[in-house]
């Protein structure tokens, strides 16, 4: 099928064959839950009790539950908001943009990037809605809806409306192409199916494929046009979402690098997130063969290249308040490195562009343990990165009488802590009941004689 | 037979045949169409029955709630719904007095306004004044006499109270000072029925003073000073713009001489030497902070200054060591001659007398002092009130009656009055309430409020005023003064004393001619609320006699004591703690402070420092504080320019018995007050403090504390350089484009919007502010603004639309340093710093910021250049109040209306509190921005009134609540458009054809950087100094 160099190294190893494919994958949603998933299924299930216990209490009683004041509108929320979002990137970046310039490593690992993507922008969406005052009215107001108010209309000026468009575009083009991708899969586990219950569930999942000639070239076809649509929704989203800064006046917020700065933030975290949920799946389903230390390699490469452009980002914002001469823009870039809120600033420096630096070391960018950490010391920066710029920049802007200081409430964790309840929990759902590799493509890139070493 | 009219439904009821009887008697007459032909129901019938069914059920359980609105049977001529009438009144409170319109709406008062017709209290009002509309609706209020603490009618209390009256002997009557002529008629009666005796004491004593002028011209009185007429002041430890009687009428005479314009290029300057930061002293071009241990040598010093140069005997005291200041001042008054003021808030007859003879130099009498007129809110005799204490305790005070007075909380003879009062076979309290006094006598026979009642007042002789009820009795209360005249056997109505007596003693002296009869000299009194006849008189012979004041000045003052000092002060919100009880003055940000619901110790930053007390955002600890035997833990709160080796702390807190809202606020500074030989006195010499470690918080509304040398916020200039170039202290930021740099004004990415009609501005005078607050609670009161209590204060969401931004200058340090230890160092207040209000609210933008982010389109501008708020539209995303700079926009939290949690919010959580609500502003929802409207509400109901009568409106009838309320006329409201508009002449305003422009060169936007081109334009702030302080040129 395919000429193999023997100059390049085979994409999966071990040696398996098309039959191995399918039963290493399948067998993973046809066996009895495991004692690990379902442990971490019930710590998920109780973590998003708690949340929505908060989430419960901010409903009830007011958005008064935050810490949030007169001056700090947004903190934790929007924050939240912002590095979900950034997370949702790594699936459509990996499948869509990888798909188009044919990186064919992308196969064995899209597919559960694709449905990080598609829980991390649910969470994400979470916010915007959670965050308003009235949400009730909020979520169907926020729409261009006719209505008998007269000419009561949305303000399409409103950085926040776009966030509506963009967020809700990116949601749905990104779940059809995750949808598509499993269609194949979801035939293969139909036609493997030894009970009828899951034939039927699988047989409907699978809308009727049939493996034809015609279908697989339909299905190609599907994939390369969504693949095309993606590809400038990921590059649009997070720039998008930085507009709600970048129009701003605020000091800080008033910033013209935010869009290139945002997407290469939203894909570093991404790619964090997608290794940090890849190398415990890969633990535990045991899939050493198809995710390999290269796949680990490359993408520690795209974090050690993001992170330094995130980190360019940094000093230029500094360069520019100081070469502006904007009394309140250097105030607000000093007070960010040196005021109340230094910590956050530290911690945002250190775990953004100094512990990715590590990156550079192959011992290191190959080692699975220390990719694991600092997968998740990135993210961690990336939390403090939307912390500092959306709390730093609000707590002290133009008025000296209005500075405030931000201290998060037990809702504010309550609320974020719902969310990873949410996230994990369909995570786990997805890894239990649907095929975490892409069977249809990975066997594509094995050895067609399929020889055992 | 008589035949009856018969009438038939049909021709089928005449035949009545047995159709029709059979069908006569069913319910429904008619062939119902259940069944199809067979007879048998079908499912569509069942259908049909069911929905029906189920909707009749459904409905029939749903109850109507009953709300009963009942007409008028006779409608009063002058009561319309949604029409305000405004009748005129006066204010009083304790011992605090305004002359007042009342607004009412259907009956209700619901907001007070100065009455611009007085020419004492000048027509603006104080904080306390604006808030007492509320006091009128307070559950806590008593709702009938009461005898032992059980509800009796007004026959049984009277019937005792009358046997008792006439058993007593020694019988006194305490009150505060009293100002009403026919009140103290009654209460005159009461004396000559019962042989009883009147004393009357005040809050914060005035008795120095008033002996002083005893001894100097025979008769006990505070004249009054005319501060519109002085050049040069110096106040010794006087808060003359916070604290003194009638003060509304001093900061108008006050900022009359801080005004400046084209033809006015000179302004007066102002000293202050004092312990605390007050009002007065932040408003002074110089300051001193000084040890109350010192305050008299200071006078003498001064005075020994002053007549060595004028002539007149010295006084031998201990010389200062730095009297750089005190030698500036008296050249200063010297200079100014005949238009000098020296004022002292000190209660020692000494420093009076002292103040007296250095007024008497410098020629002040018959100029910025006029002795011919006294001012009767202070009459106070500490010494009379001690006489009585002891009279108490002895046995000799028989029976006592506390006329609208607390002295149990508010006098430093308080535990010994509270073991007193047991003595007296007969105690009996007019109190509106169960207070600390109130709730140990056996009678309590409540006062209407105010708002209820008739009376007369003379605050100043030759001028008076009148109240008049603007509702109904709301609780079975009556008036003490008909108590008064009923007790004492009369049976005349107080109404009709009234009137008698001023038919007897005023309409005699009015001008005749001007006054058909008594009836139509009433009837214009009424109307008016004020009658005015000055007397012109001499001024009386002030007879300088200072023998024993050396020894006095020699004996309590030391000019280095070494030691901690506690000086008792009265703030501006609270203030004595009379209306304690009254949420929106406990959330009102101290002036200077910004520190709401509490008391605190006010320290020297340096002696923070030294106690080793950390402070943090808005945490701090409590240290225990030991003077006159009392010894409380009270928190620390570090106040830039209080003097070293002192400690502040203001009375007016620690109510015990009060209400829910006052209870257990803060501590009762009274008790620490000295009251030896007869003097009351609110400076306390060696006091002990020591840390305790105990942590606090202390809800500030403002925790920075300079503005880090952002001349886009605070512009400033000293007179000097004003009178070179009046743009002085001006700054003007610059865009730089690819044609170079350019105003700000002249880029923009935006259209403009056009004001075809009108539009209406804003300018405030940054140099007339005194920074009291009246606007803050005139705001709340106008514009249904919640109280939200302390705690939600410390989570910084207090609502006020507009506040008062106090600023101090940074440390002197900031000159040498550079970079990052600059930045920071700016952080810091000077030890004695100038302090700098300015008013903030929505500023109007005509490019507003807020307008373009929100999703919904909540918030818009208005064709009359107004910034719009739609509650019902907002979704409350907050993105607005992210992207104000001005950070004025306030956020419901939480439901603060019908929620126990807030239930401090008396105005919007029991049905009288709500009475209060202004029916033209929405009461906001949970969730929801709200902001200045600059009082959209009476720009509209002014432009209605013009309309009806098809012309524009005139300049002045349309006013927002903040501009009304300013007793300084610092804030000026009006239409930009309207060229005799008093705000368009101040400014110059030049109006294009998008834009409007002034040419006022002190005119400035604040962020004008940002061009976001507000509506509200701020006067440079101009200090009288002779240079400018190294702290400002430091940022520059």
């Amino acid at each position: 099928m395919i000429a193999e160099s023997s100059l390049r190294e085979p994409l999966v190893t071990g040696g398996k064959t098309v039959h191995d494919v399918t039963v290493d994958i399948s067998s993973r949603v046809e066996d009895k839950p495991s004692k690990t998933w379902l442990l971490a299924m019930a710590v998920s299930l109780a973590t998003l009790t708690v949340g929505a216990f908060a989430v419960a209490s901010l409903l009830w009683e007011g958005i008064g539950m935050w810490g949030l004041n007169k001056t700090v509108g947004w903190a934790w929320d929007i924050t939240n908001f912002v590095w979900w979002v950034g997370i949702g990137h790594a699936g459509t970046l990996i499948s869509a943009i990888l798909l188009l310039f044919r990186q064919r490593w992308r196969m064995s690992i899209n597919r559960a990037a694709e449905a990080m993507t598609i829980f991390a922008v649910i969470c994400a969406a979470m916010f915007p809605v959670l965050h308003m005052g009235r949400p009730w009215l909020g979520f169907y107001w926020a729409l261009p809806l006719p209505n008998t108010f007269g000419s009561l209309w949305v303000n399409f000026n409103s950085p926040l409306l776009w966030d509506v468009f963009a967020i809700s575009t990116y949601f749905s083009v990104s779940l059809v192409f995750w949808y598509i991708g499993l269609i194949p899969d979801f035939a293969t586990i139909r036609d493997r199916a030894t009970n009828k219950v899951s034939a039927a569930i699988y047989g409907v999942l699978s809308f009727g494929w049939d493996g034809a000639a015609k279908t697989w070239s339909h299905y190609e076809t599907v994939a390369l046009v969504l693949a095309g649509l993606a590809t400038p929704l990921v590059l649009s989203v997070h720039t998008i979402v930085s507009f709600d800064f970048a129009t701003s006046v605020i000091p800080g917020w008033h910033t013209t690098i935010f869009p290139p700065y945002f997407v290469a933030g939203a894909i570093f975290s991404g790619f964090a997130m997608v290794l940090t949920l890849l190398l415990i799946t890969r633990k535990v389903y045991k899939l050493e063969d198809y995710i390999t230390i290269q796949h680990i390699e490359l993408m520690n490469i795209v974090i050690i290249i993001t992170g330094s452009i995130v980190g360019i980002a940094y000093i230029t914002e500094f360069f520019i308040a100081w070469y502006s001469g904007v009394e309140a823009e250097q105030y607000a870039f000093i007070n960010r490195a040196t005021g109340p809120y230094w910590w956050a600033y530290w911690s945002m420096m250190t775990c953004n562009v100094i512990s990715p630096q590590l990156f550079w070391f192959k011992r290191i960018r190959t080692n699975l343990a220390a990719t694991f950490v600092l997968s998740i010391i990135v993210n961690i920066g990336m939390w403090f990165e939307r912390f500092v710029i959306i709390v730093t920049s609000l707590h002290r802007d133009f008025l000296p009488s209005s500075w405030a200081m931000f201290y998060p409430s037990w809702a504010d964790v309550g609320v974020y802590l719902f969310t990873f309840g949410l996230f994990f929990t369909a995570f786990f759902l997805f890894a239990k009941f649907f095929p975490v590799i892409n069977m249809a493509e990975v066997k594509s890139i094995i050895k067609a004689t399929g020889e055992k070493k | 037979m008589k035949q009856t009219k018969k009438y038939w439904k049909g021709l089928e009821q005449l035949d009545n045949n047995a159709d029709f009887q059979e069908r006569a008697n069913k319910e429904f007459p008619d062939y119902l169409p259940i069944g199809n032909e067979d007879g048998e129901p079908s499912r569509r019938d069942f259908l049909k029955l069911m929905g029906f069914g189920i909707a009749a059920v459904s409905l029939a359980a749903c109850e109507t709630p009953v709300k009963k609105a009942i007409p008028y049977v006779k409608k009063p001529e002058t009561v319309d719904p949604t029409t305000p009438n405004y009748y005129a009144s006066s204010y009083i409170s304790g011992n605090d007095y305004c002359s007042v319109l009342v607004k009412t709406r259907e009956g209700r008062p619901i907001k007070l306004e100065g009455n611009k017709l007085s020419s004492i209290s000048g027509g603006g009002t104080t904080p306390q004044v604006e808030a007492s509309v509320l006091s009128l609706y307070d559950q806590e209020r008593l709702k009938a006499p009461q005898i032992d603490g059980k509800e009796v009618s007004w026959e049984t209390l009277d019937s005792e109270v009358s046997s008792q009256l006439a058993a007593v002997s020694g019988l006194t009557i305490i009150s505060n000072s009293i100002a009403s002529p026919s009140t103290q008629a009654t209460i005159n009666k009461m004396v000559e029925k019962f042989g009883a005796k009147h004393v009357s004491y005040d809050q914060v004593s005035f008795s120095g003073m008033l002996d002083a002028y005893e001894a100097m011209t025979g008769s006990r009185m505070m004249p009054q000073h005319d501060f519109s007429k002085a050049k040069t002041i110096v106040s010794f430890g006087a808060d003359f713009l916070g604290t003194w009687p009638n003060r509304t009428g001093i900061n108008k005479q006050f900022a009359a001489t801080r005004k400046l314009g084209k033809d006015k290029q000179d302004m007066s300057r102002l000293y202050a030497f004092e312990s605390n930061l007050s009002l007065t002293g932040s408003n002074a071009d110089y300051r001193l902070p000084i040890k109350p241990s010192q305050e008299g040598l200071y006078v003498a010093n001064l005075y020994n200054a002053i007549a060595s140069k004028i002539g007149g005997e010295q006084v031998k005291v201990a010389k200062l060591h730095d009297d750089a200041v005190l030698n500036k001042a008296a050249s200063d008054l010297m200079k100014s001659k005949g238009e000098s003021l020296v004022v002292s808030g000190s209660n020692d007859v000494n420093v009076q007398k002292l103040v007296i003879a250095i007024n008497k130099l410098l020629g002040s009498y018959g100029s910025t002092i006029d002795a011919t007129k006294s001012i009767n809110l202070r009459k106070g005799s500490d010494s009379e009130f001690e006489n009585f204490v002891k009279g108490l305790n002895s046995g000799s005070v028989g029976g006592v009656i506390f006329y609208n007075c607390n002295p149990v909380y508010d006098h430093p003879l308080g535990d010994q009055i509270a073991a007193g009062i047991g003595k007296a076979k007969f105690s009996l309290s007019t109190s509106d309430r169960k207070d600390e006094t109130s709730s140990l006598v056996k009678y309590m026979a409540p006062d209407n409020h105010y708002l209820e009642s008739w009376n007369d007042f003379e605050p100043v002789s030759g001028y008076f005023s009148l109240s008049q009820p603007s509702i109904r009795n709301i609780f079975d209360t009556r008036q003490v003064q008909q108590s008064f005249i009923n007790w004492s056997g009369e049976s005349v109505s107080y109404y009709d004393f009234i009137k008698s007596n001023w038919e007897a003693k005023l309409y005699a002296v009015a001008d005749s001619t001007a006054f058909m009869s008594f009836s139509a000299f009433w009837d214009k009194a009424v109307h008016d609320g004020v009658f005015e006849i000055p007397t012109m008189e001499d001024q009386p012979e002030i007879v300088v006699d200072l023998s024993g004041v050396s020894s006095g000045i020699g004996r309590k003052y030391k000019v280095d004591a070494q030691g901690l000092e506690l000086v008792l002060y009265q703030n501006n919100s609270v203030a004595d703690g009379t209306q304690a009880n009254n949420p929106w003055l406990q959330e009102m940000p101290d002036p200077i402070t910004k520190a709401t619901w509490d008391n605190y110790l006010t320290v020297s930053p340096k002696q923070v420092d030294e106690w080793g007390i950390k402070i943090g955002d808005m945490s701090t600890q409590k240290v225990k504080l030991t003077a006159n035997g009392v010894t409380l833990d009270i928190p620390v709160l570090p106040q830039p320019g209080q003097a070293y080796g002192t400690v502040g702390l203001a009375i007016g807190y620690g109510r015990t018995v009060s209400g829910k809202v006052a209870n257990g606020v803060g501590v009762n500074a009274y008790q620490f007050a000295g009251s030896e030989g007869g003097v009351v006195d609110f400076t306390v010499t060696n006091v002990t403090a020591e840390p305790t470690g105990e942590e606090y918080r202390i809800a500030q509304t403002q925790t920075h504390e300079t503005y880090m040398g952002r001349e886009t916020v605070i512009q400033e200039a000293v007179l000097k350089e004003y009178q070179k170039d009046n743009q002085a202290g001006r700054s003007f930021p610059k865009i730089a484009t690819a044609e170079g740099y350019k105003k700000p004004y002249a880029v923009s990415l935006w259209q403009g919007h056009e004001y075809p009609n009108h539009h209406w501005g804003m300018m405030i005078d940054l140099n007339s502010c005194t920074g009291c607050g009246s606007c803050t609670v005139a705001c709340q009161t106008e514009n249904n603004i919640p109280v939200v209590g302390k705690a939600e204060v410390l989570n910084r969401r207090e609502m006020h639309w507009i506040r008062i931004d106090r600023y101090y200058s940074h440390s002197e340090e900031v000159e040498s340093l550079s970079g990052l230890a600059k930045i920071k160092a700016m952080e810091k207040a000077s030890e004695n710093p100038e302090v700098t209000f300015q008013p903030m609210m929505c500023q109007q933008c005509n490019n507003a910021p807020c307008e373009t982010v929100c999703p919904v389109a909540a918030t818009t501008h208005s064709s009359e250049g107004l910034n719009q708020m739609a509650y019902n539209r907002c979704i409350g995303t907050r993105y607005c109040a992210n992207n104000c700079p001005y950070k004025v926009r306030r956020f419901n939290w939480f439901k603060y209306h019908d929620n126990e949690q807030f239930d401090t919010n008396l105005a919007m959580n029991n049905d009288l509190g709500k009475m209060v609500l202004n029916p033209d502003v929405t009461v906001r929802a949970r969730g929801v921005m709200e902001k200045c409207t600059f009082c959209v509400q009476r720009v509209q109901a002014g432009k209605l009134e013009a309309k009806k009568d098809g012309r524009r409106p005139k300049d002045g009838e349309v006013v927002s609540a903040c501009a009304s309320s300013c007793p300084s006329d610092a804030i000026v409201f009006g239409d930009m458009k309207d060229p005799e508009s008093r705000i368009s002449q101040l400014l110059q305003i030049q109006v294009g054809e998008k834009s409007v422009e002034s040419k006022e060169p002190r005119a400035y936007h604040v962020l004008e950087e940002l061009r976001v081109m507000p509506n509200i334009w701020y006067l440079t702030k101009i200090r009288n100094k002779d240079q400018e302080s190294k702290t400002d040129k430091a940022h520059a």
